[in-house]
């Protein structure tokens, strides 16, 4: 099996004047763990069933291997679509469930059953071939729907939050199952999900939607790292974002003034002196003043510790500043978070390089 | 329409939609139409049709308010079959409400099959055992005579032999729709109404027959429906002594079609009795609440 | 707790009263059918026979129901009706259900109000607008086919609601899964779609053949000249009156004894197994109308 690429041009969909997604351009490599990464609702299922032929662009064209697919149905697409509850056929074997696709291709039984019980070994259900899918559990039935899916051998599989009925324990042993498959089949996986987890450690590289649209398309670290806009920054993991305006600017940084005094941040974006902005910092790149070297040019807040949340591992510290927004800093239990309680005076410091200033935007609601 | 030709494509969703288009047309709409259009002409031998004579006319139906006999039948089958179907109610109630709630496991079960059994034989052979009971040398009249309280056999027959045979006939029409509602409802409901010192009668005023609402409409509508559009139970009852009064409006329709021969009027008559029956469907979702898809179930 | 206890009590006596009701005409019915005496009565008791299932009176004429040529005619037509029915009724009840659990638009409603209505409309009516339309439309007069076509006007109905309440518990995406694994779309309703309806389409066979069966009302004005077992039994309660009449109600009640147990059994296995959710699910029941 050989991974083809996908490319999306303009592609958009209406629904009567309503656009489910618009102006979409997509670039999926061949071979490549792609994830469309968006909360619900964002129009990431609907560029898989645009891809996968179950509904037709109003605009624009979509190629998979080169080849325009437009009027081409779901059945003659070089690609499979695991579907978010699996449809498994309840009324047959798990081997006929992965075999039914060389069955509607006239494929002889005993080939198929061969087919059927190379590809269980693929995905690691080694003799289920004759199992009844109620007799599976949550993790084997995913196996089993993806075995059905490689078994036409596409070109491209596309997976629609498969994962999302498992528990969490599963779950994370199923990204690395999911991975390990991709690897071996070589083919172009594009996955659904609204679980950033699940995209920044399977994918080669996620696209971030929000509102039909696509804010930001790059490898797991460009996206959490450098977040092209505040949505991106907001849904991608947890953050600090502190409005302002633009005082000064010059040398790849910005001085904002906001609520929180000035703030000095990166400024990938190049902004323009009194513009609106956004300033992102990761709580785990906030420390708390004492706590290490001083740098002249760290950015400082005054605030009170108002609440510790304790994670174990680490520890979550929201410091109200009376002057603006709280921050949330993490710090790792290395042994001194005991003196931390609520209701301490702290000084809440994070370099510039740390924070990322952008332009301002929606944020994601968690 | 569009997704029926993305589910069966092109050739299976234009067939499935021709299939279900001549149904619609052929079997129900077309029939009915053809019904209220003849309803509307006058009775004209074949060759005098599309003549001069043929023309609108609402003679059918005006005969039968100027006919005092039709009239008095028409209001006996409808006023009969109103209380065929509150009696109906009345005596199916307890017994749905024990089978939905109280009854468990093989005693449900065993009185579901005791339920089903008398409803596969055809009705006209229930109402035929009724027939039995009631009649000259019935049952009832055997037992009377054998107790010394009658001298001379009683002619029962009349329009409470015939509502009799119709309570027989139609009461699993209720209880079915009764039982399907009552079962989804949840047993804690009761048992909460209990525990904050409900007496019983006021369990059921508040909560089991608010819940029933559906089934109740449902069972009231199929039963009225079949009261009032009966033709067997009262042929066979007709036959008691005594019982020659009690027509029913159907058999009228049918002589104007069999004996007759004036279909015209007959078709009137069968379209009054179809917008009294709608009327009545129409206001049983009225008063319950219910829509079409819980009537129609 | 004591008004519960006195309304358990009450329920307990109605239930003998009202299952008594049900059975005790039964009863003397049967009981009739096998006492000597010319009239169909349990009382006075005559003796045990079984002339009016098979036998000869004092003249040497014979008095048994199975002696009758035109009853044997009469159930062989209602037989072919029964086929008929089912042979229409489940493919129009099922062409039905797919066109309207595919539909969204404001006409699902109105299709749907005209594909029920023959439930809640009156059988004689049902009867006599076949007959006038038929007649009118091809000059077609009342037989066995104007009777397959009329009662298939309403059991369609019953079929479309079998089919449409199995189809409510259908993941449609099984469909789609189908069609993207490669199937064409008569693949997919003969592999996926008719496996998942089978216990429904055997349901619909089932009752529509009952209905059918057991149908009066309508039957009575499309039927012509010809007979059916229903028709023939009403017109020998009305006429011709010997215990011959309780005889067939022997044979009926003896098949829905039978038939009814065998449900009860098959229902009890069922909720023994209920944990596996591929099993068909209980029938409903809907009792048939004449």
């Amino acid at each position: 099996m050989r991974g083809a690429e996908v490319a999306l041009e303009g592609v958009g969909l209406a629904y009567g004047s309503f656009w489910a997604v618009r102006g979409i351009d997509l670039d999926i490599r061949p071979g490549e763990f792609f994830s469309l990464l968006g909360p619900s609702g964002c129009g990431k299922t609907t560029i898989l069933r645009l891809v996968s032929g179950f509904v037709e662009p109003s605009e624009g064209v979509i190629r998979i291997a080169g080849r325009d697919v437009r009027g081409v149905g779901p059945a003659a697409r070089p690609t499979s679509l695991v579907f978010q509850n699996l449809a498994l056929f309840p009324l047959m074997k798990v081997w006929e469930n992965v075999a039914f696709g060389l069955e509607v291709r006239g494929v002889p039984k005993a080939e198929r059953r061969r087919r059927a019980e190379e590809l269980l070994e693929l995905v690691a259900l080694p003799g289920f071939a004759d199992k009844r899918v109620d007799e599976l559990s949550g993790g084997q039935r995913q196996r089993v729907a993806i075995a059905r899916s490689l078994a036409v051998e596409p070109q491209v599989l596309l997976l629609d939050e498969p994962l999302s009925a498992l528990d969490l324990k599963l779950r994370q042993h199923m990204r690395a199952e999911l991975k390990a498959i991709q690897r071996r089949t070589g083919v172009t996986f594009v996955y659904i999900t609204h679980d950033q987890g699940e995209a920044l450690t399977m994918s080669d590289r996620v696209a971030v939607m929000s509102q039909g649209r696509i804010e930001q398309v790059g490898t797991p670290a460009e996206i959490y790292d450098a977040p092209a806009t505040a949505f991106v920054a907001s849904f991608v993991g947890e953050s600090n974002p502190v409005p302002g305006r633009v005082r000064e600017s010059g040398g790849g940084f910005v001085t904002l003034e906001t609520a929180l005094g000035p703030l000095r941040a990166r400024d990938p974006r190049g902004l323009a002196t009194g513009s609106p902005a956004i300033l992102i910092v990761r709580p785990e790149r906030c420390r708390l003043d004492g706590a290490g070297e001083a740098d002249a040019v760290d950015n400082r807040v005054e605030g009170r510790i108002e609440r510790v949340d304790f994670e174990g591992a680490f520890a979550n510290l929201l410091v109200a500043s009376p002057a603006g927004p709280g921050l949330v800093v993490q710090l790792a239990n290395d042994g001194r978070l005991a003196g931390l309680a609520a209701g301490a005076p702290v000084t809440v410091r994070f370099p510039p390089e740390a924070a990322l200033a952008l332009p301002e935007g929606p944020l994601a609601r968690e | 329409m569009s997704e029926l030709f993305r589910r069966f494509g092109r050739p299976g969703g234009g067939s499935i939609l021709a299939t279900a288009a001549l149904w619609a047309l052929l079997l129900v709409v077309l029939p009915q139409l053809t019904m209220v259009e003849l309803s509307f002409r006058p009775n004209l031998p074949a060759v005098a049709r599309g003549g001069p004579e043929d023309v609108w006319t609402l003679a059918n139906y005006t005969a039968l308010w100027t006919n005092p006999l039709h009239r008095t039948i028409f209001w006996q089958t409808i006023w009969s079959s109103l209380l065929v179907t509150v009696l109906s109610l009345l005596v199916c109630y307890p017994v749905a409400y024990h089978l939905a709630q109280e009854a468990r496991g093989d005693r449900a079960l065993l009185l579901a099959t005791a339920l089903v059994i008398p409803f596969w034989v055809n009705e006209i052979l229930r109402t035929f055992s009724w027939f039995l009971i009631l009649s000259r040398n019935g049952l009832v009249n055997r037992v009377l005579l054998g107790l010394g309280l009658i001298e001379e056999p009683l002619a029962l027959g009349g329009v409470g032999a015939v509502m009799i045979g119709m309570v027989y006939a139609y009461v699993l029409f209720m209880i079915f729709p009764l039982y399907n509602a009552l079962e989804s409802l949840d047993r804690n409901q009761i048992e909460a109404a209990r525990d904050l010192g409900a007496p019983t009668w006021r369990i059921h005023w508040r909560i089991v027959i608010p819940h029933a609402k559906p089934g109740i409409a449902v069972g009231c509508v199929m039963t009225f429906m079949l009261a009032a559009g009966t033709f067997a139970v009262p042929q066979i009852m007709q036959s008691l002594p005594g019982g020659t009064n009690a027509r029913w409006f159907t058999q009228i329709i049918y002589s104007y079609f069999f004996d007759g021969g004036d279909w015209n009027r007959g078709a009137a008559y069968a379209f009054a009795l179809l917008a009294l029956c709608l009327l009545f469907v129409a206001a049983m979702m009225r008063i319950f609440r219910v829509g079409l898809a819980d009537i129609a179930k | 707790m004591r008004s519960a206890g006195l309304f358990r009590l009450f329920v307990a006596g109605y239930l003998v009263l009202f299952f008594a009701y049900l059975f005790l005409p039964l009863v003397f019915m049967v009981a009739a059918a096998f006492n000597a005496s010319r009239f169909p009565t349990m009382l006075p008791w005559e003796g045990f026979t079984l002339q009016w299932f098979w036998g000869f009176d004092a003249r040497g004429r014979p008095t048994g129901l199975f002696q009758d040529a035109r009853m044997g005619a009469a159930l062989l037509n209602s037989i072919l009706i029964g086929l008929g029915v089912i042979c229409l009724s489940v493919p129009l009840g099922l062409a039905g259900a797919l066109l309207l659990t595919s539909l969204r638009s404001r006409w699902k409603g109105l299709l749907y109000a005209v594909l029920v209505s023959p439930i809640l409309t009156p059988g004689v009516i049902l009867g006599i607008s076949t007959l006038i339309f038929w007649q009118r439309a091809f000059d077609l007069g009342g037989g066995l086919f104007l009777a397959v076509i009329g009662q298939s006007t309403f059991i369609a109905s019953y079929c479309m609601l079998l089919f449409m309440a199995r189809l409510e518990r259908f993941d449609r995406t099984l469909e789609e899964a189908a069609l993207d694994l490669g199937a064409s779309h008569l693949q997919m309703v003969r592999r996926i779609l008719l496996p998942y309806l089978r216990p429904a389409i055997l349901s619909a066979c089932l009752i529509a053949f009952l209905q059918s069966f057991e149908n009066y009302n309508t039957t009575l004005f499309v039927i012509g000249a010809e007979d059916t077992l229903t028709i023939n039994i009403a017109t020998r309660v009305r006429l011709g009156l010997t215990p011959a009449v309780n005889a067939i109600g022997v044979l009926f009640i003896a098949a829905t004894v039978l038939a009814a147990i065998g449900w009860a059994l098959l229902r009890r296995r069922e909720t023994v197994r209920r944990e596996r959710p591929a099993a068909a699910p209980a029938p409903k029941l809907a009792p048939a109308r004449a």
